[in-house]
């Protein structure tokens, strides 16, 4: 049970002359069961790629395999693939369109032709994993406040029950709070049921803080694919490409340079705190 | 998916035509359609093709662009054709059951055919060469005199360019909702029309509320920015005719004139 990209191409416009190569040659496997991080600088590929994984965009190059099928033979069903493989797209919210939050949620199993029971269940049990409180449930969703929209749209997509669930950048444009809300509630969910997730982002310290495996993109390629502490000890490469460690690793970079005997490849906070504890004597 | 879509797509290159004041290239595209309608004869209609010719020669645009233009009116090209091959009363050519194909038809329907094509032709000339923006600035410019008769000119020119810039961000945003869609199940394709039509509403819906909230945003910034209307307002390139634009209507003057002649005594 994997997604296995193996020699994936893309070049968007075709035959003009404005014809850009958005994938360029990439291989990767996604197995089960990881949280995995997709950084890298805007055009990178990230969302293309990602576009691949449900079937949205068909690769001119290259195979896409999900649990060992060809996701574009004549005869694969992608509608059961894009229940299986839930993509949420930049600024969600911008797609929410039912009178009311509960209905929105229920487009996707609807959609899947489940029975209305298992709908509405599958409903009220995605707006509980993203923490959304009862009273909103029978609100117009334009009436909520741009965190809550974020949570309906992505319950839409969570209501499909997907193995993999690919979130591009979910948290652009939200405030610190509801930032790190919508990220402890999809680690949770994760830990929970033991879905394969994708993390898109810019930021360095979501990604260090939530994933077990980073793949850095940079113009169409994939740079990087490796745990956080391997990626992020290549700090220098990635601000040449326009991105950067976590800045608790620059600290940490900082106070080795100082004399201080600690291991400089920390890459959340609470791993630096232990380290300059240790290195301190306490 | 969408992306394809071409409207009166401008062809960014190096030319006279594109140099030229968007005023020149409108009064000249005006005048071209006229002038197919003045001329009657064969010879008139060499003088035309000749004309449309070295436009587009001097455009530098690849004449594969303009070709591509007339694919969207090919139905409509053959309508005219057929209806006049076979409607025409006249001297009979040929004749199927109770259809007659008469020389005057055939006539009819090969000159139909020939000014439909210029007309695309030579309008799509104009609408390669000159960006949206300037040829709103050039219809703004002409249209002026009108003000007198509480035209307000310089809104619905505004208007136009603000509608011309938001046609490829909504076509982006329709591809992206669309996808968004379709990733939660959606189904655009399948179905016949009734539920084809339904299917609609979770892409319409959230295309609306993003141009209401792009429009009223556009709005707030322009009154940010102390915009109301077009009493007093300058620019920052103001249309200025040069020299090029002078011999321009010259020719086009002269090109108009021989229409004229040749309409009157061929």
């Amino acid at each position: 049970m994997s997604i296995i990209l193996d020699h994936v191409d893309y070049v968007y416009g075709g035959d003009t002359a404005l014809a850009v190569h958005a994938l360029k040659d990439v291989n990767l496997v996604f197995p089960d069961g990881q949280f995995i991080g997709l950084i890298g600088h805007t055009g990178s590929g990230k969302s293309t790629l990602v576009q691949h994984l449900n079937g949205l965009i068909k690769p001119t190059g290259g195979t896409i395999y999900y649990n060992g099928e060809d996701i574009h033979a004549e005869d694969y069903d992608k509608k059961k693939l894009r229940s299986k493989v839930g993509l949420v797209f930049q600024y969600p919210e911008h797609q929410l369109f039912e009178i009311d939050v509960f209905s929105d949620v229920c487009f996707g199993p609807k959609n899947l032709g489940l029975s209305r029971q298992e709908t509405e269940l599958r409903a009220y049990a995605a707006l509980k994993q993203v923490g959304l409180e009862d009273e909103y449930f029978y609100q117009s969703p334009f009436d909520l406040s741009g965190g809550q929209k974020r949570r309906v749209a992505i319950a839409g997509v969570l209501a499909m029950k997907p193995d993999v669930l690919i979130l591009d950048e979910p948290t652009a444009g939200l405030d610190p709070k509801g930032r790190d809300e919508i990220l402890d509630q999809i680690a949770k969910l994760k830990e929970e049921t033991g879905i394969t997730v994708v993390l898109v982002s810019h930021s360095m310290e979501d990604v260090a803080k939530y994933v077990e495996r980073i793949i850095v993109m940079n113009r169409g390629s994939v740079m990087f694919d490796d745990t956080p502490k391997e990626v992020f000890r290549h700090y220098h490469e990635l601000e040449e490409v326009g991105l950067a460690a976590p800045q608790v690793t620059y600290i940490m970079q900082a106070l080795r340079g100082k004399g201080m005997p600690v291991a400089a490849d920390a890459t959340t906070i609470g791993e630096a705190k232990r380290e300059i504890l240790r290195a301190l004597g306490r | 998916m969408l992306r394809d879509i071409t409207l009166g797509q401008y062809y960014q290159t190096e030319s006279v035509i594109h140099k030229l004041d968007p005023r020149v290239k409108l009064v000249a595209t005006i005048c071209f359609i006229i002038s197919l309608f003045v001329v009657k004869s064969w010879v008139g209609y060499v003088a035309a093709a000749a004309f449309l010719a070295v436009m587009i020669k001097l455009s530098n645009v690849p004449f594969k662009y303009m070709v591509k233009g007339m694919k969207a009116i090919v139905f409509i090209l053959l309508i005219t054709v057929v209806f006049n091959l076979f409607l025409t009363p006249g001297e009979t050519l040929v004749a199927v059951w109770k259809l007659r194909i008469t020389r005057e038809g055939l006539e009819l329907a090969v000159m139909m055919a020939v000014r439909l094509s210029f007309l695309i032709v030579g309008s799509s000339v104009m609408t390669l060469t000159t960006t949206p923006n300037s040829l709103t600035d050039g219809m703004e410019k002409l249209m002026k005199p009108l003000k007198l008769f509480k035209v307000p000119v310089h809104e619905v020119a505004m208007m136009m360019s603000i509608a011309l810039r938001f046609i490829p961000i909504l076509l982006e945003e329709t591809d992206k909702i669309m996808k968004a869609q379709i990733a939660r199940g959606a189904d655009f394709e399948s179905g016949n029309l009734v539920r084809k039509a339904k299917a609609m509403v979770p892409l319409l819906v959230p295309l609306f509320i993003s141009a209401f909230r792009r429009a009223n945003d556009l709005a707030m910034a322009m009154e940010a920015r102390c915009y109301r209307g077009g009493e007093h307002r300058t620019k920052m390139k103001p249309l200025k005719y040069a020299a090029r634009d002078r011999v321009a209507y010259g020719v086009l003057a002269a090109y108009f004139a021989l229409c004229i002649v040749i309409r009157i005594y061929l």
